[in-house]
């Protein structure tokens, strides 16, 4: 009995060495390694399960689940949608990410006011569902490959306007995306800093979240992620599920069109 | 009320391997909240994991387990279709039990 407990303690301790000591040897393998050791057993799977639960769950005044809400491939149909937003919506007349596609179905199927969630913090409990519904979303597309379309003219204005966000300089620090994001090789700290413009790049970003953060225990959607991007840059926050924010999104998926889908990340 | 683990274990070879994540949030009691109050601690204190009925694993764990653990262990013993138990208590009392069947 005691020896077997000693065994799975010894094990686990051995798993931590290793990752240490590949560290020492070369930074970038050691953080590969670390990436690689959490993989298993993302934490972010709970919150796919509770995403799962929420898409299926009778909310709001209508009293209806969200399962019949059209995610650009057909009301319902959630397998592969995440790999083809954001798209053009002929109902809304508007190219949507998934998030903010979320809200129209939450206002049209559900009846619900969406402007206080839109209002809320990241970390507040009205987002925590969305963060959820993005985690189970996206992990439906899991392994399959980006397929962005920007052929429709509103979809092509999108990524032009993220690609002009992208290299936007403004705030005081006057910062852009590109500050960051805009040379290849570059790192900050520990981490290297993906160049957004490149297919290889684009799919760095794009395909790995939304994530769980290791550091802060939290799930993070893509529209948290892109927010938290200008509040580093100190720009003025863009509000949640906006034009700006999605032409971001438009410009990273555009870019990383034909890279398998790796959601929901983990990172550090 | 807790929500549920995902429990996976895979035999191979007479070995089973036993990858559990657990859903709870591991508050350390040292951390304050936006108004200045201590968030009082709130972590998991005890888990047991039996594998066919037989216990092979407790620990004892603290705060600094991080939030929503993840426990990975391999064990001698064990075939597919066997159960996993796995039950956690934590400090407020509050507990959980899952299981899954070895494949």
């Amino acid at each position: 009995m005691r020896a077997k407990h000693m065994k799975a303690t010894l094990l686990a301790a051995a798993a931590v060495f290793a990752v240490g000591a590949q560290a020492q040897d070369n930074t970038t393998a050691g953080i590969e390694a670390y990436r690689e050791a959490l993989q298993d057993g993302n934490p972010a799977d709970l919150y796919v399960d509770s995403g799962a639960e929420i898409w299926k769950k009778k909310a709001g005044p209508k009293d209806a689940s969200l399962e019949k809400c059209d995610l650009g491939l057909g009301p319902g149909k959630v397998k592969g949608a995440y790999a083809q937003l954001p798209r053009y919506f002929k109902d809304t007349n508007k190219v949507q990410d998934l998030e903010s596609r979320l809200l129209t179905c939450m206002e049209k199927l559900q009846g619900v006011d969406t402007a206080p969630i839109i209002k809320a913090g990241f970390t507040s409990p009205q987002k925590a569902d969305l963060v959820a519904l993005s985690a189970y979303v996206s992990s439906e597309s899991k392994g399959m490959k980006v397929k962005v379309s920007l052929a429709h003219p509103k979809e092509k204005q999108m990524y032009d306007l993220g690609r002009r966000l992208f290299y936007y300089e403004a705030g005081q620090y006057d910062f852009a995306c590109a500050t960051c994001h805009g040379q290849e090789g570059k790192r900050i700290r520990l981490q290297d800093l993906p160049y957004i413009p490149s297919a290889e790049g684009a799919a760095k970003g794009w395909t790995t979240w939304p994530a769980y953060r290791v550091s802060s225990g939290q799930m993070w959607s893509m529209q948290w992620r892109i927010n938290d991007c200008f509040r580093q840059q100190r720009f003025p926050e863009p509000i949640y599920a906006s034009d700006v924010t999605i032409a971001i999104s438009s410009f990273m998926a555009g870019n990383s069109n034909g890279a398998v889908m790796q959601t929901p990340g983990i990172k550090r | 009320m807790a929500n549920p683990m995902k429990i996976r274990a895979a035999s191979k070879d007479g070995v089973t391997e036993i990858k559990i994540l657990m859903n709870h949030e591991m508050e350390t009691g040292q951390r304050k909240d936006s108004s200045g109050a201590v968030i009082p601690a709130w972590y998991i204190n005890e888990v047991k994991v039996e594998l066919a009925g037989k216990s092979v694993m407790t620990a004892e764990w603290g705060p600094s387990v991080s939030k929503n653990p993840y426990l990975a262990f391999k064990v001698k013993g064990g075939k597919a279709g066997d159960k996993v138990v796995c039950t956690w208590t934590d400090n407020k009392g509050d507990k959980r039990t899952d299981e899954a069947a070895v494949s």
